[in-house]
């Protein structure tokens, strides 16, 4: 493999990753768009926190898994229970990891 | 004057953003660990290893990408999966963009160049808090804590090759913060709906190729929700207060 191979995707990747995450922050300002689209930035933390966890319980390593020997399933429910009622990060990784570590 | 009722000042709103990535880290430092190690078992020189961290700084996309240039897939393909793989950061630029509006330009390109997953979902969550004090400075530490470690880790992956150390278990020290992070911004009924309509939705979706599904799932969601408040007119913040 050449470098020259290696370093055309390095930097093109490079740009477009730097100006996707440029776009509404310096490229195209944000209060150019109608309410209705500005009104729904603040769903978005909520959703893309469920999108990357609900795979990570249910469909461990790829394979959906809905039964009681999902451990991460189990662990992850113990976790959610922890972080609702205390809302204290640290705690809740170390009943969920714990959990996990018991259940494995 | 230093009063502990006085809002943290810009180093101490910096240290905040250290200390709340921390937990972050357990799942990205082994993450990083396997990059480098994959990405010298796909035959990328060791300099060149360590940019793709330094320069695209961007772990699905990386290992993607390093899994194609093992197969010598063409370079255009290549960029243009990166490019797909990062699309879903569009999302979290126009979510953080209104709260980074007043800031010089310095500031916007420093934390743009800062803006993975890992940090927007914690500077997001610094961001549902008023925006008075420094949560830029908190940005910039969550940011930089994690630059700093994915650096560090892709050489640790790069030097040890592939001798790996277990991280089956670590690894789900990352959905865990999310949990963590989720849970405060359930704040009413609306917000549960997304974010249950996100959580299935990726779980559907989970298949596609380039992370689209989670794109998809988050777009939709979000859709959802603006159509929901929309249909509870009260709510509508344009509305004059009588």
């Amino acid at each position: 493999m050449s470098l020259m191979y290696l370093w055309a995707i390095i930097l093109g990747g490079m740009i477009v990753t730097y100006l996707i995450r440029l776009t509404f922050i310096v490229l195209i300002p944000v209060d150019r768009f109608p309410q209705r689209f500005r009104r729904g930035l603040r769903f978005v933390p909520s959703a893309v926190l469920a999108a990357l966890i609900a795979p990570e319980l249910l469909r461990p390593g790829g394979v959906w898994d809905l039964s009681l020997g999902n451990e991460r399933l189990l662990a992850g429910s113990l976790a959610m229970l922890i972080a609702w009622r205390t809302k204290n990060t640290w705690l809740t990784i170390l009943v969920g990891m714990m959990a996990l570590w018991l259940f494995a | 004057m230093m009063r502990s009722a006085q809002p943290p000042g810009p180093w101490r709103e910096f240290l905040h953003g250290v200390r709340d990535q921390l937990p972050i880290l357990m799942g990205v430092i082994p993450f990083g660990i396997i990059f480098g190690a994959l990405a010298r078992s796909a035959g990328i020189p060791v300099l060149e290893s360590q940019a793709f961290s330094l320069l695209i700084f961007a772990g699905s996309s990386q290992f993607i990408a390093a899994g194609l240039v093992g197969e010598g897939v063409p370079a255009l393909v290549v960029v243009f999966t990166i490019l797909l793989v990062n699309i879903r950061h569009l999302l979290y630029s126009a979510s953080l963009a209104p709260h980074l509006a007043r800031l010089n330009l310095r500031w916007k390109i420093a934390l743009s160049w800062l803006l993975t997953d890992e940090a927007f979902v914690v500077a997001a969550a610094r961001y549902r808090r008023p925006d008075e004090g420094y949560p830029h400075w908190y940005f910039l530490g969550t940011g930089l804590t994690l630059w700093g470690s994915w650096q560090t880790s892709t050489f640790t992956g790069i030097s040890l090759g592939s001798i790996l150390p277990g991280t089956s278990l670590l690894d789900f020290a990352l959905p865990l913060t999310f949990l963590a992070l989720l849970i405060p911004t359930l704040a009413d009924r609306t917000t549960l709906i997304v974010a249950l309509s996100g959580g299935v939705l990726a779980l559907l979706l989970a298949s596609l190729p380039f992370k689209l599904g989670l794109l998809i799932a988050v777009l939709v969601s979000v859709g959802l929700g603006v159509w929901i408040e929309s249909r509870q007119p009260d709510s509508s913040p344009g509305r004059g207060a009588t």
